[in-house]
């Protein structure tokens, strides 16, 4: 059974149709890249998966389960966890309450409780910290464990993203362009950590990327979109000789 | 040099982490509890009065330092907490009741505040809350029957179980009493997960909400604290002024509490503390300074707005992160001192965003 089904999804913004009539599927435990040129409805894909837009016709399922009407702050309860094309951490805080604000939509303790620190609140607190201490050992991020995001480098903030969105333990993880603004090592680091999470984690994985070395290193499959509709869907070497995906980018 | 490695997930949360911060305070505190046989009656009364608008300052910090939630109206939950408390004790409910009624009742009115004006945000934000201020202000005026009107409104003595803490140095140690429990409370709220959820709010909402904190409700959730809070600091302010009338809760009070967390440093408790014992002294230190200039410059009117327009612009221009980073860069000097670096202290890129959605 597919984790995630997208059925005939139609985003417009006025009279721009940022996606339109588009399905696919995401098999469990898959790599899924979508490609595409600018302004193609990648990220608007992502931004409906995680209801920051409400499509106008079609559905989304995850796991069985209709999610195109769901409050946008239970997404994240479902398990689905996604990065940002522009880096978007909280700035004023440390690496360490970025990772930990990963772990929000787990059980915790009453205001009053939180307020009054009891040993409850403590325990959960711990138990928090101990699982965003995986995923600091797991990206390697324990040098910047309490440096201020605001002062890292591009390459660390995009890792520390990763590293809260993995924090919410997710079974579907979205990147939006994982590795723009990467110098190859970092974007080799990322290759290995993505197939880490997969093999290791049993994350699906579903990414936008513009870097097509990374895409056929990775991705198990790929969709490439153009003005919101699909062109191409296969495995990598097949999208990237199809001849409308080359039209595509190249331009006719 | 100081060298502190953790030895448990419980110690990034602790409140005082080594012995010389244990050491510090506990010597403040003894000052603090010694202080009325230290420093004669004026000043005793001076410092519970910037006891009280430290808690005021620090329940404004909730909203807009830690929320990123700006409100030029907060004098109204100062009014509405301190006229409450008046109310409620004049119907004879005993004093340790009344307080926490006041300032329940001060939530409850910035929860049904809050949920509208969460809708808008920054400078629209801004005039909405100024907006309720001037509301508040003439309900206050009109609503005679209950507040007295522009006549006023006397306060009854504060009194636990028939021992009167309306003198001096009771009122004085009850105040204190109040700031230290709001402020280790609020120590704990906001170092856990409620705090982590207002600074994600307030750095990112359409990351806040894709790790799923509802941003609305934790908004609220702050317009609530923050009122409570302030209401808390306006009841004991009611004991203060002994009787209200509705000029002692105008648009000066909101700003100096806005010039509180803003001088202090947003985000910080230590800075709503700072910033409102600087904005509170500051009426007392220019007068005290005013013999020493010269007849042109004394004899001025509006030397004080002046000064406080003064202030905030050199702070916001020169250290932006207000008094509590200045504390900081202090410390760090001194616990680092023969390595410190001028660079240390350059500020960082931050990198631009060109495409932010909420």
């Amino acid at each position: 059974m597919s984790q995630l089904v997208l059925e005939d999804v139609t985003l417009a913004f006025g009279g721009v149709r940022a996606v339109q009539g588009l399905s696919f599927n995401v098999q469990p435990g898959e790599v899924f890249a979508i490609i595409g040129p600018n302004g193609a409805g990648k990220t608007s894909v992502f931004n409906v998966i995680t209801r920051v837009f409400t499509p106008m016709t079609g559905r989304v399922t995850f796991e069985g389960r209709d999610i195109t009407h769901v409050p946008r702050h239970s997404v994240a309860s479902l398990g689905i966890a996604r990065t940002f094309q522009n880096i978007e951490l909280f700035e004023g805080a440390t690496v360490l309450e970025n990772l930990m604000l990963g772990r929000h939509r787990f059980p915790h303790a009453g205001l009053w409780s939180q307020i009054l620190r009891t040993p409850a609140t403590r325990r959960l607190n711990a138990e928090a910290r101990a699982k965003v201490e995986d995923v600091i050992e797991l990206l390697e991020l324990a040098p910047y464990r309490n440096s201020p995001v605001a002062g890292l480098p591009y390459g660390v903030r995009k890792v520390v993203e990763l590293g809260r969105a993995l924090a919410t333990e997710p079974k579907l993880l979205l990147l939006d362009e994982p590795a723009s603004g990467l110098n190859p090592e970092e974007t080799r680091d990322l290759a290995f950590w993505i197939d880490d999470i997969r093999r290791g984690l049993g994350t699906t994985v579903v990414m936008v990327e513009h870097d097509m070395s990374l895409v056929s290193e990775a991705a198990d499959r790929v969709l490439c979109m153009n003005m919101g509709q699909m062109l191409a869907t296969g495995a990598p070497q097949e999208v990237q000789s199809n001849p409308a995906v080359i039209a595509a980018y190249l331009g006719t | 040099m100081r060298f502190h490695y953790d030895t448990s997930y419980l110690d990034s949360g602790r409140l005082l982490r080594y012995p010389s911060e244990k050491a510090s305070y506990g010597i403040l505190l003894l000052v603090m509890l010694a202080l009325p046989w230290i420093l004669p009656r004026f000043y005793v009364g001076e410092i519970t009065y910037l006891c009280i608008l430290a808690v005021a300052s620090l329940g404004l910090m909730v909203l807009t330092g830690f929320t990123g939630l700006v409100s030029l109206g907060h004098a109204a939950f100062v009014a509405i907490g301190a006229y409450a408390h008046a109310w409620f004790m004049t119907k004879g409910i005993p004093f340790a009741g009344s307080i926490i009624m006041a300032s329940a009742a001060a939530g409850m009115v910035g929860f049904a505040i809050g949920l509208p004006v969460i809708r808008v945000s920054g400078l629209y934000l801004a005039m909405v809350t100024l907006a309720f201020a001037v509301v508040i202000e003439h309900v206050i005026g009109r609503w005679s029957s209950v507040t007295g009107g522009h006549t006023g409104l006397p306060v009854l003595s504060p009194s636990i179980l028939g021992y009167d803490l309306g003198g001096l140095v009771p009122f004085y140690y009850l105040c204190l009493g109040i700031l230290v429990a709001v402020v280790l409370g609020l120590h704990n709220l906001l170092s856990d997960r409620t705090g982590r959820a207002f600074i994600g709010v307030r750095d990112s909402e359409a990351a806040a909400a894709g790790l799923g904190i509802w941003t609305a409700g934790y908004k609220v959730l702050a317009f609530v604290i923050s009122a409570s809070v302030t209401g808390l600091a306006g009841a004991l302010m009611a004991h203060k002024m002994q009787y209200l009338t509705p000029e002692g809760f105008g648009l000066t009070l909101s700003l100096e509490l806005v010039l509180m967390v803003v001088i202090g440093g947003l985000g910080s408790l230590r800075g709503a503390v700072l910033g409102a014992i600087l904005i509170g002294l500051l009426p007392t230190a220019i007068s005290k300074l005013k013999p020493l200039l010269p007849s042109f410059l004394s004899a001025q009117f509006g030397l004080e707005s002046f000064l406080f327009g003064l202030i905030l612009a050199v702070f916001v221009l020169f250290e932006p992160g207000g008094l509590n980073a200045r504390w900081m860069k202090l410390k760090l000097l001194f616990q680092t001192f023969p390595l410190y670096r001028k660079d240390t202290y350059r500020r960082g890129r931050s990198y631009m965003k060109s495409e932010r959605y909420r």
